[in-house]
């Protein structure tokens, strides 16, 4: 790579750079260059990397003011609503963060589906990825906890004991997980514990997922293999930062409404309601980005079955890259997966609406179906997909389409031959 | 060649590294136990409930290590309802004769077997209990009979201690 030619200008520049060479990194993230063709879809790696730090400020200062004791953790937490000054504002701030944290991984994990971005040379940053998704979820479900209402007991204790449907052992690891008979005070302060842990481990695997990143490349809409640096590429800055940077700015529009005019519509009433061992709410349902997963686990009527197939929902995930037998990226010269595709992102909605519902009658009928339809289509439509679809012919560059004025190739050569 | 030797490096090899396994090992156990139930948690081992008041038709629930327990008081109804049922018609079979000795007092853990919640009293397609989080149905016996839970409502270990006072744990 030519950065490694990299030399800085200025004297103290170089005697640091031969030292530490950390301007060559600056100088390579800024030179870094990345595929022309890059839309939108493209500026939510950006938009995470804002969210996590985000959530690692306001949960810094949080700490600052909440008292981790199943005696105090909910009033610490009104203390911190009504006395601690721009408490409200900070505590919102995280809570919505974590759903908008959610909403942004989701949309880059379905472009990465759409694009293909998991196939090679590029398993390696999404199995990374699904692991910073899977720490995700243990993150925002012990945050979840820590405020100690209704929800976050009731919430602890239906997941704790997912882990009692393993056979022999799964009672002993409820116990140790919760340090005591039931969900309690050694409970809580782990889970703070763990909760503060976590977000640092997801920022070292970002890191490692950057990298991952800039060894091969982005991948692009077209999704072929583009040289580098070339006619297809511009460097990261400032064309992706400007780029990134509106984005984000739309992205923090739409956050900032949640924090300021509806901060708890994506939350639970009976969180507000102090824990008690006593009751069980109603109607218990995790927050939103989990439901399409408690869906799937609920749609089965065995106790160990269901807990092995929602943890395989998200689990296939990392097989992905073996599972898709086609050796073309993008969706957009894939006339069948496109459809399928589609399919999926409707499937795992009605996944996530079933999965607020009760469990019952056509609402469980429905969460059933769409069950079997996820495992469906990973695991039989996909690896056949690969060898039965015609594709559509790829451009040899990403210069071809941009120029034609579309990604399909078919219409480019047609718009050329118009314009000619 | 064909012969290897054992040599004395070899040996300093494989016994360092089984000397500091078993080390690791020794170092990591202490860290995983603390977080097993420590020596308070297990000191809250028993519960005296007083059920004097305590109504036929009726639930007391009385909180025992951090569980709610049930202590229902049944009715006559509810007894024979539990005694006729067949055991082949059961999830997790057991007879209601072992699980409430004297007839009349049912204690039970108030714990769904499924994934922990606490059923609802008097409710559910048997009389019993209904778990609103996953939709598992216990009789008045507390057995399984309908739904995701694959046990019956756990039965503490739990004696009269006079007429009117028990004692869980």
């Amino acid at each position: 790579m030519s950065d490694h030619d990299y030399r800085p200008k200025s004297k103290v520049g170089q005697w640091f750079n031969d030292r530490l060479p950390l301007l060559t990194l600056a100088n390579h993230l800024t030179d870094y260059p990345t595929p022309k063709n890059l839309n939108y879809w493209w500026t939510f790696g950006g938009i995470l990397t804002f969210c996590l730090i985000t959530q690692i400020i306001t949960g810094l200062t949080l700490a600052m003011h909440y008292i981790a004791h199943a005696d105090m953790a909910f009033e610490s937490v009104e203390h911190i609503m009504r006395d601690v000054n721009y408490g409200w504002l900070i505590r919102y701030i995280h809570a919505n963060g974590a759903s908008m944290f959610f909403l942004a991984v989701y949309i880059h994990i379905f472009r990465s589906l759409f694009y293909g971005s998991y196939k090679a040379p590029r398993e390696i940053i999404w199995i990374i990825g699904i692991i910073i998704y899977l720490l995700m979820m243990a993150a925002a479900f012990m945050g979840y906890v820590l405020p100690w209402g209704q929800m976050s007991f009731w919430g602890a204790t239906v997941i704790t004991n997912l882990f009692s449907a393993i056979p022999l052992v799964g009672e002993g690891i409820v116990t140790w997980l919760w340090g005591g008979y039931s969900v309690d005070n050694p409970t809580l302060t782990r889970f703070f514990t763990l909760h503060y842990l976590i977000p640092f481990l997801i920022l070292g695997l970002v890191v490692l997922h950057i990298w991952a990143l800039h060894v091969p490349g982005n991948n692009n809409p077209v999704g072929i293999d583009i040289k580098k640096p070339s006619k297809d590429t511009v460097p990261f800055h400032p064309y992706i930062v400007i780029k990134d940077g509106f984005a984000l700015l739309m992205f923090m529009i739409v956050f900032a409404f949640f924090v300021f005019y509806s901060p708890n519509i994506l939350g639970h009433a009976d969180n507000y309601i102090e824990a008690n061992p006593m009751v069980t709410p109603a109607h218990i349902v995790p927050e939103w980005y989990l439901l399409p997963f408690y869906a799937i686990l609920r749609s089965v009527p065995d106790k160990l079955l269901g807990v092995v197939a929602m943890l395989s929902a998200i689990l296939i995930l990392a097989v992905l890259p073996w599972l898709d037998t086609s050796k073309i990226r993008s969706a957009v010269f894939r006339p069948l997966y496109k459809q399928f595709y589609w399919i999926l992102v409707a499937d795992v909605l009605i996944l996530g609406y079933v999965g607020a519902m009760p469990a019952e009658g056509l609402y469980l009928l429905i969460a059933r179906v769409a069950t079997a339809y996820y495992f469906l289509h990973f695991l039989v439509i996909l690896p056949i997909l690969g060898f039965k679809e015609k594709t559509l012919p790829v451009p040899l560059s990403i210069t071809e389409p941009v120029l034609g004025g579309s990604p399909n190739l078919a219409t480019a050569r047609k718009k050329e031959s118009k314009i000619e | 060649m064909s012969e290897k030797k054992t040599k004395r490096r070899d040996f300093l090899f494989t016994a360092t590294t089984a000397v500091g396994a078993v080390g690791a090992a020794a170092v990591v156990w202490p860290m995983i136990d603390q977080m097993n139930p420590d020596a308070s948690v297990k000191a809250l081992a028993s519960t005296e409930v007083d059920v004097s008041a305590l109504t036929p038709g009726n639930t007391l629930t009385v909180l025992w290590r951090g569980k709610p327990v049930f202590i229902r008081r049944r009715t006559k109804e509810e007894i024979d309802e539990a005694r006729k049922v067949k055991m082949e018609d059961l999830i997790h079979p057991e007879k209601d004769e072992d699980r409430a000795k004297n007839p009349e007092w049912l204690v039970m853990l108030g714990v769904c077997t499924h994934l922990g919640c606490v059923p609802l009293n008097d409710k559910g397609d048997y009389n019993g209990w209904f778990c609103p989080c996953h939709g598992s149905h216990y009789d008045t016996s507390g057995r399984i009979r309908k739904g995701p839970a694959p046990l019956n409502m756990e039965i503490p270990k739990y004696e009269f201690v006079n007429a009117n006072t028990i004692k869980i744990g």
